[in-house]
């Protein structure tokens, strides 16, 4: 029906049609090249070892460079490190999973000596890609790809739920706590299990609800469902709400500024939240994956580049939570008891209970 | 009894934007204009809401640019397909495609970062409660019963049901039912645009990329569950949302003392739609618009 219409009337239609969609297309690639290749000022990246340094490839997840959280703090560690070693930085944004691929093999056939693939959704491509590639270094942000030229840079995220929740229970006045995470997988259910257990350690009898965006990619950027969630748990009683959800995230922190008795608190992610609603968060679990990034990038320009597993948690700060003149009054009635619980993780006097791990167990 | 109030109050949030969706949906396609540009409607007028706000720092300037947009994306969409005689699903997929590149091309210019606008401040959002949740509720549900009367009462409502069933009476008449569906487009995108600006500027705190996650392509599935009639039609955004507020009720809780798995909750709202729509195809009701997506040689 639809074809034979729009042959039927001339081809008008079909050409405006079609004109539409090449219009379409040119917004996708202007899109995607308006946002790669902003340190490496334009054409100079064609040439990948042309110029006095390197050059890194950055290949970004869904989110976008500036998600305010993880892909964020990727490009922030690249940024830095490019300043510091005076190399380039090519970055790519994908528009979806499949786009992850082709950005990983242009990076590595230009001749990029180190090509880095910021989030767990790409493990299945650098699978594909990396055994391609024996002469190009990789690394992988929060997943493991077991291949002798990937670098696997993976984040103790249960130590620094585990202190949020810490938090969460310590600063509870009702007793009932709140969890709310982006797409229901295996890495957020790691958040769940430990900020749980890490609430369950300061108030034993506290309720910890959870609930889940989406199960889908697109439950990272809903920030309506997310507050409607937030408002759910805070109607349930749930005072302190600690978010997992990337974009979505946003609706939690809009649910809790807007509660009318002033009690409610979020806890942010990944980057420092405290500033998005000042005095309505208690802290944020920091992921430093800025500084894992500069780190890799690091040893490529000292020659020291080694594959394989790496974790970042609480010892070496690659996990860390958020004080600053936003929060600072609001934790300091806690910080002593949190230091303490810092030291015991670290110590291995509290074994943190890890979603992971758990897993393979069954 | 606290959860029933958190039940409805959480239905009647999620439902604002199904319902202006869909309400705009009705009005486009009872004229003929086949529309699956909804989404890309509710994009639109989402960011160019809070795009205003973020810039004027003025909530109602910003309500007035958001629902503008959603007309004029509304009008851009009607002529592409009304006067190039193209099929309306064509163009709206290349519609909604076109919105998809834009925004963050325009969005980069604007504000550096392709990701969406600036978080918005409380004071320049949609002030509550004069103009929060429950007022746009209001509105939505006026919507639906002005389009009730309309359709039945006035002048204008037969004129659009003629262009969508019968366009061949209009140019007997006199009347060239091209333009009315393509003036159907723009009021439909401007009632689209109240839900977009819904999402960015009352639910919300700012434009995120995609934020509107399939709603236009629910209240397509609304409006024809609804067989292209308002009241039905809200009633079906109404049980889209509920079976939503219930899944996000339900996860997480103990049900008959069970721990009920998140993923199986998580497809409540995909069982309902099916499930509504199989009742629906299965019984006789109104079938849609007779010329929906013909175009029209007057």
């Amino acid at each position: 029906m639809a074809i034979r219409n729009l042959l039927s009337k001339k081809g008008l239609g079909l050409f405006v049609v079609a004109g539409v969609l090449v219009l379409a297309a040119a917004g996708c690639t202007k899109k995607s090249d308006g946002s790669s290749g902003e340190s490496s000022g334009g054409a100079s990246g064609e040439k990948a070892n042309g110029g006095e340094g390197l050059t890194i490839g950055l290949v970004l997840d869904k989110g976008g460079k500036d998600d305010k959280s993880f892909n964020s703090a990727a490009v922030a560690g690249a940024t830095r490190a490019a300043k510091e070693f005076g190399i380039k930085v090519k970055d790519v944004e994908s528009p979806d999973d499949a786009a992850f691929e082709p950005a990983m093999r242009t990076f590595a056939e230009r001749g990029i000596p180190l090509v880095l693939a910021v989030g767990f959704a790409q493990a299945d491509a650098l699978k594909k890609v990396a055994p391609s590639f024996p002469n190009t270094h990789f690394a992988i942000v929060d997943a493991v790809v077991d291949a002798p030229n990937v670098a696997s840079l993976m984040f103790e995220e249960q130590e620094g739920s585990y202190l949020v929740g810490y938090l969460a229970g310590l600063a509870t006045k009702t007793g009932k706590v709140g969890f709310i995470g982006g797409m229901d997988v295996a890495m957020i259910r790691r958040f769940l299990m430990a900020y749980e257990a890490g609430v369950k350690a300061a108030n034993p009898k506290a309720t910890v609800f959870n609930g889940f965006v989406g199960i889908t990619s697109s439950a990272w950027a809903n920030p309506t469902r997310g507050r409607e969630l937030a408002l759910s748990q805070m109607s349930q009683g749930a005072d302190v709400l600690f978010h997992a959800a990337g974009a979505s995230g946003m609706g939690v922190f809009d649910a809790v500024e807007t509660d009318r008795k002033k009690a409610t608190y979020a806890i942010g992610v990944d980057s420092n939240q405290n500033g998005i609603k000042p005095g309505r968060v208690l802290t944020s679990m920091l992921k430093r994956v800025d500084n894992a990034v500069y780190e890799i990038i690091k040893s490529e320009v000292e020659k020291k580049f080694a594959g394989g597993p790496r974790s970042f948690g609480l010892k070496d700060k690659g996990i860390d939570y958020a004080v600053d003149d936003h929060n600072r009054e609001l934790v300091a009635p806690y910080t002593e008891k949190l230091e303490k619980v810092r030291e015991d993780i670290v110590a291995g006097k509290i074994l943190v209970p890890d979603f992971y791990k758990t897993k393979e167990k069954k | 009894m606290d959860l029933v109030v958190a039940f409805l109050e959480s239905t009647i949030r999620l439902s604002v934007p199904l319902l202006f969706a869909a309400l705009g949906g009705l009005i486009s396609e009872r004229s003929g204009l086949a529309n699956v540009a909804l989404e890309g409607k509710l994009l639109i007028s989402a960011f160019v809401g809070a795009a205003v706000a973020a810039t004027t720092g003025n909530p109602w300037l910003a309500l007035t640019a958001g629902v503008l947009s959603g007309a004029l994306g509304g009008w851009i969409f009607g002529v592409l397909s009304v006067f190039t005689k193209a099929d309306h699903i064509v163009v709206g997929i290349a519609f909604n495609m076109l919105v998809a590149g834009i925004i963050p091309t325009v969005c980069r210019a604007m504000f550096g970062g392709t990701g969406g606008t600036p978080q918005l401040a409380i004071e320049t959002r949609m002030p509550a409660p004069i103009a929060g949740d429950f007022t746009f509720f209001g509105a939505a549900l006026l919507l639906c019963w002005m389009l009730h009367w309309g359709l039945r009462e006035t002048k204008w409502g037969l004129r659009l049901k003629a262009a969508g069933d019968q366009p061949v009476a209009l140019i007997v008449q006199g009347v060239n039912p091209n333009w009315i569906r393509v003036w159907a487009g723009a009021l439909a995108g401007a009632c689209v645009g109240f839900g977009g600006i819904d999402l960015s500027m009352v639910q919300g705190s700012g434009y995120i990329r995609d934020m509107a996650g399939g709603r236009g392509f629910i209240a397509l599935a609304a409006l024809i569950l609804g067989g292209w009639r308002p009241v039905p039609t809200a009633i079906a955004c109404l049980v889209f949302a509920a079976a939503d507020a219930t899944q996000m009720l339900l996860q997480g809780q103990k049900l008959f003392g069970f721990n009920v798995p998140n993923s199986l909750v998580q497809i409540v709202p995909y069982l309902v739609t099916i499930g509504v729509l199989a009742l629906r195809f299965g019984g006789k009701g109104m079938l849609a618009p007779k010329a929906i997506n013909q175009p029209i040689n007057p």
